[in-house]
């Protein structure tokens, strides 16, 4: 039976090309692989190959037709022996329409209507995050520095999974290059606690593939700075394989160590990654201020099916808060907190700059003005429910980082607000942030690029018009 | 229509020769099966059916046919995006692949991922990646888990000559040989990296002994002799298991451009039909195969219209299968806690 071939495509996006050269004659024999013809288009000119076995029964096109649509038929083959159609003798010089009997692929399908966000939401029960149970009772208490809490979360979790293990620059015999694995070398030994060389691509992909493969890694960064060196990793190995698999490859993996600006280490050392992490969809991401979310968090995040960024803060290690003494104090990643009640501003923070916010409301209930402070927590999935719920109550937002304002965290809160609490907004939503330069060395231009508690409290000041 | 159980070669002797008949046709029904699924798919992809890139196996078949044969069950087989042959290679379903090409939701990743990413832990096929280099890594962290569990499992990380230049392969290659890993590093130098000829991309007589300064041993073989590629991979296989990584340099070449949308102009037509004519590696092992007697001419035809009739099929199976429904816009991004 003869086979039409058709005019192919040599591009997603190509429609029509030239037929600029045919290499085989009506009457030659054909088999797989031969090269039958050259096709230019306004890019390439490429050689184009014969999938099926047979003699050219007809040229159905002329060599240097131009505009020859895709899939328009363009020659006859025939089985050896096989009579050669009789219709047309000549190759037609136009380009022969698409062929009716062309298989085409379905009609796209429309695009799903929850791409679309609703412009206001009457209730906050529908936002993300109104849904997670927010941890339990404290209970019985220890005072613990937050590194301290992050060692034991770790210690615990390897404990009671032989699947979990630590690995990073000196997290082993140096006891942790700021002291966060301390004591874990001793106890779960060299196999689980693994110094690894100054390699963070290489380590990066590696914790990925042990997570594919059902191991559940926890990936010690120095310092998120460093990471960049294996970003690829945590976004395109990490982050999208679930999807790209149809929900067969999941990746099990905790990445932390700490990040931001500490003091005075310069522009490559003073970065916070929150948005960055925060813009990928398949990643969770997380940045703790007190010792007890962040032991609860991280014991969440090493339990955790996905990919969890762990943002930490090297000038909150030392800082000491009380913690619940129980193994199985955990706290739900994608819940806020609010860390002080009030009525007339709501103040967003994450990390370090949760300090910062409650040293901004002293300041201002000294001046009359009731804050509303709330760490974020979890920045990816946002608790949008516990944001909006008190914007709605206080009308008035001040969003607070220590990254940069372009695209920031205080950049999506603000759009938040402006889709689920429009009507309750009584002052545009103002953003405290890092200043938009890389990180000076010199002690009085660092505090000029980050922000303080002068800042957060005119910022409310301007808010409420005071 | 379901393939035939694999069989496993028995590892063959030092000498070239060709293992039992029953070995010999499974050997060449698959390398049978890529070359015209692979035909399938780049004519499937000039009509439009299918999308975006599509990386072509052709003219490679003899390496990831003979490097399976030492693969055991719950080792572990990662790759670039060059990947249609090692699915087909490790047992995935024809259909599940050529529909995953066509972008529906009988496809692997159910139209979610393309010819780059496809998955089967069943299989033990850990993808399919899209980052050059990016596989290295990864194989080395599966290399990894093996040793871990102490579970005997092998990792066999496949990329590229174009790949070799990456600096994360420099860093595997210290990880792996620093904490001994269980991974073969098969590099298949296919000659090209993209339209570059590697002679102007690596610097350095052989990418195999680049892994000496990490105390990695490695050869370069013939990769289109699927004999050689089953032997040296059985000896590189036993050494990986036992004491870390190896390094298989595999001489081979792709018939076909770089991507489906590649002009070739960066090399001769002459030197792409000097090498179909004279090393094809299915050409030549059928060739021998006659030569030794055995199989009948019968046996071929045979071969040949069941890989036909397979390949056939899946293309059919890709073209009627559904498109993703529009839900799944938003699933498998995250999983349940």
């Amino acid at each position: 039976m003869a086979i039409e071939i058709l005019m192919p495509a040599l591009s997603p996006t190509m429609e029509e090309g030239k037929l600029a050269k045919w290499l085989v004659k009506e009457g030659d024999a054909v088999k797989s692989g031969d090269v039958i013809a050259e096709i230019e288009t306004d890019k390439a000119t490429m050689e184009f190959e014969a999938i099926d076995e047979g003699t050219v029964g007809r040229l159905l096109v002329a060599e240097g037709t131009e505009g020859v649509a895709v899939n328009a038929p363009i020659m006859m083959l025939v089985a050896d022996g096989e009579a050669v159609p009789t219709a047309s003798a000549s190759p037609s010089p136009a380009p022969a329409p698409a062929a009716a009997s062309t298989p085409t692929a379905p009609a796209p399908a429309k695009v799903a209507t929850a791409a679309v966000a609703p412009i206001v939401a009457a209730s906050i029960d529908g936002l993300q995050g109104a849904n997670v149970a927010p941890e339990g009772p404290m209970g019985e208490t220890q005072s613990l520095t937050l590194r301290e809490a992050l060692r034991d979360a770790m210690a615990e979790e390897m404990r009671g999974d032989a699947d979990v293990f630590v690995m990073g620059e000196e997290v082993a015999e140096y006891q942790g290059a700021y002291k966060v694995t301390q004591g874990l070398l001793d106890e779960f030994g060299a196999e689980r606690v693994r110094d690894t060389p100054i390699t963070e691509h290489g380590f990066a992909g590696l914790g990925v593939g042990a997570a594919m493969a059902g191991l559940k890694p926890i990936v010690e960064f120095m310092t998120w700075n460093f990471a960049m060196q294996g970003i690829d990793h945590i976004i395109n190995s990490a982050a999208k394989t679930l999807y790209m698999s149809g929900g067969q490859m999941g990746c099990p993996i905790v990445f932390r160590g700490p990040n931001g600006a500490a003091s005075r280490v310069g522009a490559q050392h003073s970065q916070c990654y929150a948005s960055w992490y925060g813009h990928v969809p398949g990643l969770i991401v997380v940045a703790p201020y007190s010792a007890a979310d962040a032991k609860g968090l991280l014991k969440s995040a090493i339990r955790n099916p996905n990919p969890v960024v762990f943002l930490e803060n090297e000038l909150l290690y030392g800082q000491s808060f009380e913690v619940p003494t129980s193994d199985d104090w955990t706290v739900p990643i994608g819940k806020a907190k609010i860390l002080r009640e009030g009525t007339d501003v709501t103040i967003t923070a994450f990390s370090l700059t949760c300090r910062l916010a409650l040293e901004a409301a002293d300041a201002l209930a000294e001046q009359g003005i009731s804050a509303e402070v709330i760490d974020l927590r979890t920045i990816r999935p946002l608790d949008v429910a516990t944001i909006i719920a008190s914007v709605r109550k206080t009308n008035r937002l001040v969003t607070l980082e220590e990254g940069w304002p372009f695209a920031g965290i205080g950049a999506e809160l603000a759009i938040l607000a402006m889709e689920h609490a429009f009507d309750w907004l009584d002052a545009p939503v103002v953003r405290v942030t890092g200043e938009d330069v890389p990180m000076p060395y010199a002690a009085n231009l660092e505090k000029l690029a980050l922000p303080n508690v002068e800042r957060i409290v005119a910022a409310v000041r301007q808010v409420t018009y005071s | 229509m379901a393939r035939t159980a694999r069989t496993k070669a028995k590892s063959p002797a030092a000498s070239n020769e060709l293992p039992s008949a029953e070995v010999v046709e499974q050997l060449y029904r698959d390398m049978l099966l890529i070359r015209r699924f692979e035909e399938r798919a780049g004519q499937m992809y000039g009509m439009g059916l299918i999308g975006g890139f599509c990386h072509l196996y052709i003219g490679q078949e003899a390496v990831v046919v003979g490097m399976q044969t030492v693969v055991r069950k719950g080792d572990s087989i990662i790759t670039g995006y060059r990947d249609h042959g090692h699915m087909l290679a490790c047992g995935m379903d024809s259909n599940g692949v050529m529909a995953e090409l066509t972008g529906r939701e009988g496809g692997y990743s159910r139209g979610k991922g393309g010819s780059m990413h496809m998955f089967s832990k069943e299989k033990g096929f850990y993808g399919g990646h899209g980052i050059v280099g990016g596989q290295v890594s990864l194989g080395v962290g599966l290399g990894f888990a093996h040793k871990y569990r102490g579970d005997g499992g092998c990792s066999f990380a496949y990329y590229g000559d174009g790949a070799s230049n990456q600096g994360q392969v420099f860093e595997s290659y210290n990880l792996a040989s620093l904490w001994k890993l269980p991974v073969v590093f098969v590099i298949e130098n296919n000659q090209y990296g993209m339209g570059t000829a590697v002679t102007r991309s690596a610097a350095g007589e052989s990418l195999f002994e680049r892994g000496k300064g990490f105390g990695i041993p490695g050869k370069k073989i013939d990769g289109m002799d699927i004999t050689t590629v089953m032997r040296e991979a059985a000896e590189a296989t036993a050494y990986a298991r036992e004491n870390g990584p190896f390094i298989l340099e595999m001489e081979t070449y792709r018939y076909r451009g770089h991507s489906m949308s590649d002009p070739a102009k960066y090399r001769s037509r002459d030197e792409v039909t000097k090498m179909r004519e004279e090393r094809d590696p299915i050409e030549s092992f059928r060739a021998r195969i006659q030569k030794a007697g055995l199989m009948e001419e019968e046996s071929f035809k045979a071969i040949d219209q069941e890989v036909r009739a397979v390949v056939a099929e899946a293309a059919e199976f890709a073209q009627q299968s559904p498109e993703p429904d529009a839900a799944e816009l938003y699933t498998d991004i995250l999983l349940d806690a």
